[in-house]
This record gives structure tokens, C-alpha cells and sequence, in this order.
């Protein structure tokens, strides 16, 4: 009975979330559904870096490059070859998640800070290397895609319309970085639930006794590896369709943080609260504006709020709802 | 051939590696000391120090000479790293490493910004503590700056090094890193000396930075950056853990990206940052806890 | 005999996880006093509740002082040198830096420095690997590593947890050996938790068995050792 009661209050809870997204754009201005889509960037970045690592226990900071790799691959398609801008997502998540698995390879021989400093590197090199190879990615200047392909992106004109319904670019970039990030948490949700999640969560807890129990430490590392790496190619590519150009400094080092943080404040370890996280990285930077436009006044307001935050909320969001959800998640899969 | 060959050139390189290298090794060294209390990277660290060059400039500014100014600042910055753990870390001493890893990124920001805000952006110069004259050494030029720079560097490196295995603090010190709990029933205020450490890395990270801004002529809040880069990369190089490891790792990598930065050609100065830690990552998977890391054995 | 040591209806907790549901126990100046129990039944909990390295409520006094509230690092400077489970022993620093470390709270170099000799004058084995790694020690070595680090405290009470595990018996007895004689010539008091029931109850004057979390049987060793629920679950016959 009582378990029944705890399905139908998460029914109902995901319903709810669901009808809300699909509202939301009524209520906030055009612009503002720009901003949402962005954060649904972070979103999805994030809930692929919260696999490798909260789960995994995989430490990444070259989230960002794989990003790149994602949204480079997306710019590629879209203004040498000529594809439609939402053909590519699936490629470009498929390309950095090849990537990944590449990252995941060395990672079977470093672990915790090496493993971090090592894709740290990945990430720090990544402008650097984009601007090498020129003639793909466009050096410096990077890739327009107004100039190059326009016909190749949706919505160019102002409007875009599906199954009969009309809406704003804005509207329509809206829904798709929010769809596909929902169906990317639902499949998140249903592999953590699995038995690969039991598997990923073995490995982030003892390596060693995982091994023992017959994990194939190298099958399961790049596994999580590539599959953080899809998502992240996926992020990349709906940036770059949303800003419709890319170039070396869309995809800094800074990237790379913002997404950890994002994760973190989010909560490693549970997908309850990285909606959360995407929002404060998507966010923050522009309360800390609003506060004070004088020079080192945002910077030190948003440093200011990323300490406080996680000084609060030691396990992020979604652990403080943990916590918080305690004593009805007790009460309700207890026997009487 | 061989006598064809430009020694002077090559012992010239490599005295600049060892100075540019020498102030990395001293940010590594903070870097690690906080790594082996704490157990995070402090991303904060290149910032602290590049707040502290900001002080010294604005003392030198108030008609301290730089000597002076030097000291003052050191005791002064000390202070504030013990500042900074008691108010920022301390509250997550418990949380996990990531948590706190978070907290150290946020610091970045806040010293960032406090550092823009007190100081404009403007460009400033902090007087070259050596004169810049060359000095001849068997027959070679070599600048003072470099050699004073390397001498300051050793030295620091040793005064640590008394103070780690010769008196009561650096000896509790060491315990609190191996075993804080074990430490604790000896009777160790394990929260106090993480906040020395804490201290003990700003110092270190000022004398990195009033080092490094006179060799570069002008500096701006970007300052300690790419040294902070590179004394990440230095420490990793010659193993986290390890305080030996991190100044030969970061001699040794400054020595390098001199000598490659002046014989390879095709190697620019977009791709010298990409290519060392390409080294660095290279290493790693030979020796995966670096040049004197200690690895537990694991061949799972 | 004055009672140095009381604890009264003392409850720990890990976390959600109660591990102790109300001890009392009292131990007397120069006593030898053993705690015995299964895995699991709160015996090491109630030796980390008396030095404050877990949550504790309750009350404990020591020497006339409440200590239930107090940190490990107060509670060491009181007198009491905690041994803990695994010995402790501080591994990448040398047998000397341990003893050092040991007197940390103790000022007078000189009465320290006479210590360090006497005490490795009790233990021969260690006086021979003085700069060695201590990590490098035998298991044997380094549990008398580690009682003779607690003994440079000059210490009023020795918590000693699990002495015997991981060690063979020739050094188990060993190791009993030297607690009793330092009891017994210098009046060294020691509350020595043990899952090895036979040597604690040999070397001990009285004793406290626990089961999950609660003081089950008390009483002198040598009665303790007829008990006839003791001897089936504890003592093997």
C-alpha cells in the first residue's frame, strides 16, 4: 500500500515537471527562452559528467572539450558539408563519445587527481589545438554559419514549424535542447537503475573489490567514459546550434569548470538536483552582474556564491533533498 | 660537430629554465602542502599569489623599498592563507573532496575578482628585486636576475625543509598529512595545522609571484595563471605526494619548455602549453604516480 | 582504589547507526580492566567515545573531569593515550618521529629525551630500527611501536584496542607480557578492549563483556572465566 502511495507521489511529481516545461515558454519572454535553452546545454553536459563521476567516480575536467568536439563536429557538417543543423546532433554526440572512450583508455592507468589533471590538460589544449587545424575548423575565427550554410539552420527566419504548430526560433530551440535533455535523463535514469548503474557504482566505490567480483575494470572506465562523452558531444552540438558559431574560445578551459560545478552543486550521485545546477551555472554569472557592473565586483560575488553554496549544500541539491526527503522516503517503504 | 656545438647558448637556456623553473617549483610546493593536508588541488593557489604580488606593488608603492616589501608581504600573506582556511575551508573540512575542490574554484573567482576591484585592471611593475645587469660565470653571461631568482627559490625550498624535519610544528605537521585522526589522539590540533599549512602555501605563493612579475616587466591580475598551470603540471609531474617531486618536476619542466621553446622551431608558443603537458601525460602512463610518487601497487 | 575512569549509560552513534545503547563501566587507578565482546558489539566504539572520535552521549569522567564533551585532542592532553585498532602507528614518519610524536603534548625536552631511552630500553626491537620507516615494521613491532608511543605521554590511563589483531601468538603473549609488568612495577592503569577473550581475561583483574552495545556480564576476571555463558561464547569450551 505504502508503495503504492510512493509510485503515485513520483508519477505525479514527474507529471508535474513534464507539464511545467512544456508551459514554460508562455509565461517568460523570447529572450528568455534563449537563456533556458542554454541552461539546457549545461543540463545535459551535466547529467553525462554526473555519470562518469558521481557514479563512476571518474574524475573529468575536460568536459568542455568534449563539448567541442560535439559542437566542432556540428559546424563541420553544417558548413562544409551542407547537413541540416538538427541532422548533426546525433553525429556529433556519436564523435565525442568515440573521443571519450579514447579519454577513457589512459584512464585505466591513472586514477583520482592524475586522471583529473590529465583531462584538465585535454581541456587547456583544446583552443589551442582547434586553431592548428585551420582549414577544418576555421583557426581563430572559427566557423559562421550565417555566413557559410544559412540555409542549413532551422528557424532562420524567425519561425519555425512542427507538426502544424508554429513557433519562435527562440521557442523551438527551447523544446529541442529540453526534449532531448529529458529523454537524456530518462536513459541516464534507466542505466543508473540497471545493472550497469550497480556496476558503475562498484567501481566508484572500490575499484578493488569490483575487480574481485569480476568487473571488467576497462570495459566498464571507457564505457562511462564514452557515454559521458555522448552527452557532452550532444551539449556541444545544441550550443552550437543555438549560437550558430563556434570558435576556440566558446569552448575554454572555463567551460570545463562551469560544468563541474555545475554537477556539484547539482549533487554527484543523484540526478534529483542537476536541473538545479544548470540553472545556478547558467544563472550566477548574470545575478553577479546585476549586483554591481564595477570590475572584480561579479567575479567576487559569483566566487562568493559558489563557496557559500557548497559550504550549505556539501552534497549539492539533490543530497540536501535527500536529506530532506528522509523522513517521508522512511516512512514510506517501511513495513508497519 | 659536437664542438660546433653552442654550450654557451645551452647553459644560458637552462639557467632561465631553472629561474622560470625555480618560481613554478615554489606555487608546486604550496600546491602540494595543501595536497597532502587537504587532499585537494587549490585552484585558488596561482590567485592568492598574484593578490599578494598586488600587495608588495602596493607597498613598494608607499615607498617601501622592495626588500622591504618582499618580507612584509610574506608575513602578511601568511596570515591570510590561515585566514582563508579557518573562514572558507574549515566549514567543509568534513564534505567530500570534490565539495571542497568546488570551494577552491570559487576562491579563484573571489580572489580574482577582490584583486580587479582593489586594483584596476591596469598594468603595473614591481622593481626587479636583483639588478638586471649580466654577470660572468666562467666565461659565460648569465643574468643576476636569473641567479637570484634560482638562489631565492633553493632557499625557500630549504628553510622549508628544516622546518618539516627538525622542529615539533614540521614534524606535527607531517603526522597531520600521513594520519589526522591518528594525530588527533596524540593530542595534535589537526584543524590548526591544516590552517599553517594553508599559511605556510600563501607564503610560499607570494615569493612565486614577487619572483615571477619583475621578470615578466608589467603585470595585471592574469599574472599567476599560466604559472599556475604549469606548477600543477610540474607537481604532477614529480608526483603529487611528494615535495621533492614537486621541485624537480618543476626544475625539470622549466628547463624543458626553455630548451624546447629554443631549439624546436615548429613548436610555437600557441602549442608550448599543449606540447608539455603531452610530455606530462606521456610520463603519467609510464609512471603513473609520477617521477617520485609512491604508488600503492595496483595491477587490477 | 580510586576509580580514574566512569562511564555512565554512554550511547554512540555512527551517523543514522546507534552502536552503543547505554554503557557503563568503571576502571580503577592501576588496574588492569578488559573489555570483551564479539565483532561488532561496541567494544572499540566505547574506547573511541571516551577519547571523543565519534558521537557520543552519556557521562564519562576521568580523573575527576567530564570528558563527554571534550575533543580527542583535549582528551589526550588530560593523560589518556588512545592505541587504536591497527595500531596507529604513523607510517611514512621514522620510529623515532613516532615516539616524539607520542610526548607532543609533554614540554621539557630533557625529561623527554630521558623517556625516549627508557622506553626503548623496554623494547629492545625498536631501539635497533630507531630511523627506520615505521611502516616497514613487522606487525608485532610496530603494535610495541605503538604502546611504547602511548607510554611517552607519560600517560594516567592506556586505551588499548585490539592488541592482538593480525598477530601471532608468540607476540600476542609478548605484548601481554609487557602491559602487566609496566601495571604491575610502574602502575600503569589500562582499559585493553580484546576480542581474544583466553589472554585478556588472563592479564586482566576484571572484566566487562558487551553484546550489541550493552554491558551483558561484568565482574573479576577469575570468575568471569567460570561463567558458564561466557566459556561457551567466548572461551570456546
Amino acid at each position: 500500500m505504502r508503495r503504492a502511495l510512493g509510485i503515485a507521489l513520483w508519477v505525479l511529481a514527474v507529471a508535474a515537471g513534464i507539464a511545467f516545461f512544456l508551459v514554460l515558454p508562455r509565461f517568460v519572454s523570447d529572450f528568455h527562452s534563449r537563456e533556458l535553452a542554454q541552461a539546457g546545454v549545461f543540463f545535459i553536459a551535466i547529467v553525462g559528467l554526473n555519470l562518469l563521476t558521481g557514479y563512476t567516480g571518474q574524475i573529468s575536467l575536460g568536459h568542455g572539450a568534449l563539448m567541442a568536439i560535439g559542437g566542432y563536429t556540428t559546424a563541420i557538417l553544417v558548413t562544409h558539408e551542407h547537413w541540416r543543423d538538427v541532422w548533426t546532433i546525433p553525429v556529433a554526440g556519436l564523435t565525442a563519445g568515440a573521443v571519450g572512450f579514447l579519454v577513457g583508455i589512459p584512464a585505466l592507468r591513472l586514477s583520482g587527481l592524475y586522471l583529473a589533471v590529465a583531462t584538465f590538460g585535454l581541456a587547456v589544449a583544446m583552443p589551442s589545438i582547434l586553431k592548428k587545424f585551420s582549414g577544418l575548423t576555421g583557426g581563430s575565427e572559427g566557423l559562421v554559419f550565417v555566413e557559410k550554410a544559412p540555409k542549413q539552420i532551422t528557424g532562420l527566419g524567425g519561425s519555425v514549424t512542427i507538426f502544424g504548430h508554429s513557433m519562435t526560433q527562440n521557442h523551438f530551440l527551447y523544446y529541442l535542447t529540453w526534449t532531448i535533455g529529458l529523454i537524456g535523463l530518462t536513459i541516464a535514469w534507466l542505466i543508473v537503475r540497471g545493472r550497469i548503474g550497480r556496476v558503475f557504482r562498484a567501481v566508484r566505490d572500490s575499484e578493488i573489490a569490483a575487480v574481485s567480483s569480476g568487473v571488467n575494470l576497462a570495459k566498464i572506465k571507457t564505457l562511462s567514459f564514452a557515454l559521458s562523452g555522448v552527452y557532452a558531444g550532444i551539449a556541444g552540438s545544441l550550443l552550437a546550434i543555438q549560437t550558430q558559431i563556434v570558435n576556440p574560445l566558446s569552448f575554454t578551459f572555463l567551460l570545463s569548470i562551469l560544468i563541474l560545478v555545475g554537477a556539484v552543486v547539482g549533487g554527484l550521485g543523484s540526478l534529483v538536483g542537476l536541473v538545479v545546477g544548470a540553472f545556478f551555472v547558467q544563472y550566477l554569472p548574470d545575478v553577479s552582474t546585476h549586483i554591481s557592473e564595477r570590475p572584480g565586483v561579479p567575479d567576487f560575488v559569483y566566487g562568493a556564491a559558489i563557496i557559500i553554496v557548497m559550504i550549505l549544500l556539501p552534497s549539492g541539491v539533490g543530497g540536501f533533498l535527500r536529506r530532506l526527503a528522509r523522513p517521508l522516503t522512511t516512512w514510506l517503504y517501511t513495513r508497519p | 660537430m659536437l664542438l660546433a656545438f653552442d654550450w654557451t647558448q645551452l647553459a644560458q637556456q637552462t639557467v632561465i629554465g631553472l629561474s622560470v623553473g625555480g618560481t613554478w617549483a615554489l606555487l608546486a610546493l604550496a600546491l602540494v602542502l595543501i595536497y597532502r593536508s587537504t587532499g585537494v588541488i587549490n585552484f585558488a593557489q596561482g590567485e592568492m599569489a598574484m593578490f599578494s604580488t598586488f600587495i608588495a606593488w602596493s607597498l613598494v608603492n608607499h615607498g617601501l623599498s622592495f626588500w622591504e616589501a618582499f618580507f612584509l608581504t610574506i608575513a602578511i600573506s601568511f596570515v591570510g592563507g590561515i585566514a582563508v582556511e579557518r573562514v572558507v575551508i574549515r566549514p567543509v573540512e568534513r564534505a567530500p573532496e570534490l565539495t571542497v575542490a568546488i570551494v577552491t574554484i570559487g576562491l579563484f573567482f573571489l580572489v580574482d575578482g577582490a584583486a580587479k576591484w582593489i586594483w584596476s585592471s591596469e598594468t603595473r611593475t614591481l622593481p626587479n628585486a636583483f639588478s638586471t645587469r649580466p654577470i660572468d660565470v666562467a666565461g659565460v653571461a648569465f643574468s643576476i636576475e636569473d641567479l637570484g631568482n634560482i638562489a631565492v627559490s633553493v632557499g625557500v625550498v630549504v628553510l622549508l625543509w628544516l622546518l618539516f624535519r627538525f622542529t615539533k610544528v614540521g614534524l606535527a605537521l607531517r603526522a597531520s598529512a600521513v594520519n589526522p585522526d591518528e594525530s588527533r589522539l596524540l593530542g595534535i590540533r589537526v584543524s590548526w595545522m591544516l590552517a599553517l599549512g594553508w599559511g605556510l602555501a600563501a607564503a610560499m605563493g607570494a615569493v612565486s609571484g614577487m619572483l615571477t612579475a619583475p621578470a615578466l616587466g608589467s603585470f595585471d591580475q592574469n599574472l599567476m595563471q599560466v604559472v599556475l598551470l604549469y606548477a600543477i603540471a610540474g607537481a604532477v609531474l614529480g608526483g603529487l605526494g611528494s615535495p621533492i617531486g614537486a621541485v624537480v618536476g618543476s626544475l625539470l619542466l622549466g628547463v624543458f619548455i626553455t630548451l624546447v621553446g629554443t631549439y624546436v622551431d615548429w613548436i610555437g608558443t600557441d602549442l608550448r602549453t599543449p606540447f608539455a603537458l603531452a610530455v606530462i601525460l606521456a610520463v603519467l602512463l609510464v609512471r603513473p604516480a609520477g617521477l617520485f610518487g609512491r604508488t600503492a601497487v595496483r595491477r587490477v | 582504589m580510586a576509580e580514574l575512569l566512569t562511564l555512565t549509560d554512554v550511547e554512540a552513534r555512527y551517523g543514522q547507526v546507534k552502536a552503543l545503547h547505554g554503557v557503563s563501566l568503571t576502571v580503577g587507578e592501576g588496574e588492569i580492566v578488559a573489555v570483551l565482546g564479539a565483532n561488532g558489539a561496541g567494544k572499540t566504539t566505547t574506547l573511541r567515545a571516551i577519547s571523543g572520535l565519534v558521537k557520543r552521549s552519556g557521562e564519562i569522567v576521568f580523573a575527576g573531569k567530564r570528558i563527554s564533551r571534550r575533543s580527542p585532542e583535549a582528551v589526550a592532553r588530560l593523560g589518556v593515550a588512545h592505541v587504536p585498532e591497527g595500531r596507529g602507528t604513523l607510517s611514512e614518519l621514522s620510529v623515532r618521529e613516532n615516539l616524539r610524536l607520542g610526548a607532543y603534548t609533554r614540554r621539557g625536552r630533557k625529561a623527554i629525551g630521558e623517556d625516549e631511552r627508557r622506553v626503548l630500553a623496554h623494547f629492545p626491537q625498536l631501539a635497533d630500527r630507531r630511523d627506520q620507516e615505521a611502516g616497514t615494521l613487522s606487525g608485532g613491532e610496530q603494535q610495541m611501536l605503538a604502546l611504547a608511543r602511548a607510554l611517552m605521554l607519560r600517560p594516567r590511563l592506556v586505551l588499548l584496542d585490539e592488541p592482538s589483531l593480525g598477530l601471532a601468538p608468540i607476540v600476542v603473549d609478548e605484548v601481554f607480557r609487557i602491559v602487566r609488568e609496566l601495571n604491575e612495577r610502574e602502575g600503569l592503569t589500562v582499559l585493553v578492549v580484546e576480542q581474544n577473550a583466553n589472554i585478556a581475561l588472563s592479564a586482566s583483574s576484571r572484566a566487562y563483556v558487551l553484546e550489541v552495545g550493552k554491558v551483558a556480564f561484568e565482574g573479576p576476571s577469575g570468575d568471569l572465566r567460570k561463567h558458564e555463558s561466557v566459556r561457551r561464547s567466548y572461551l570456546g569450551y
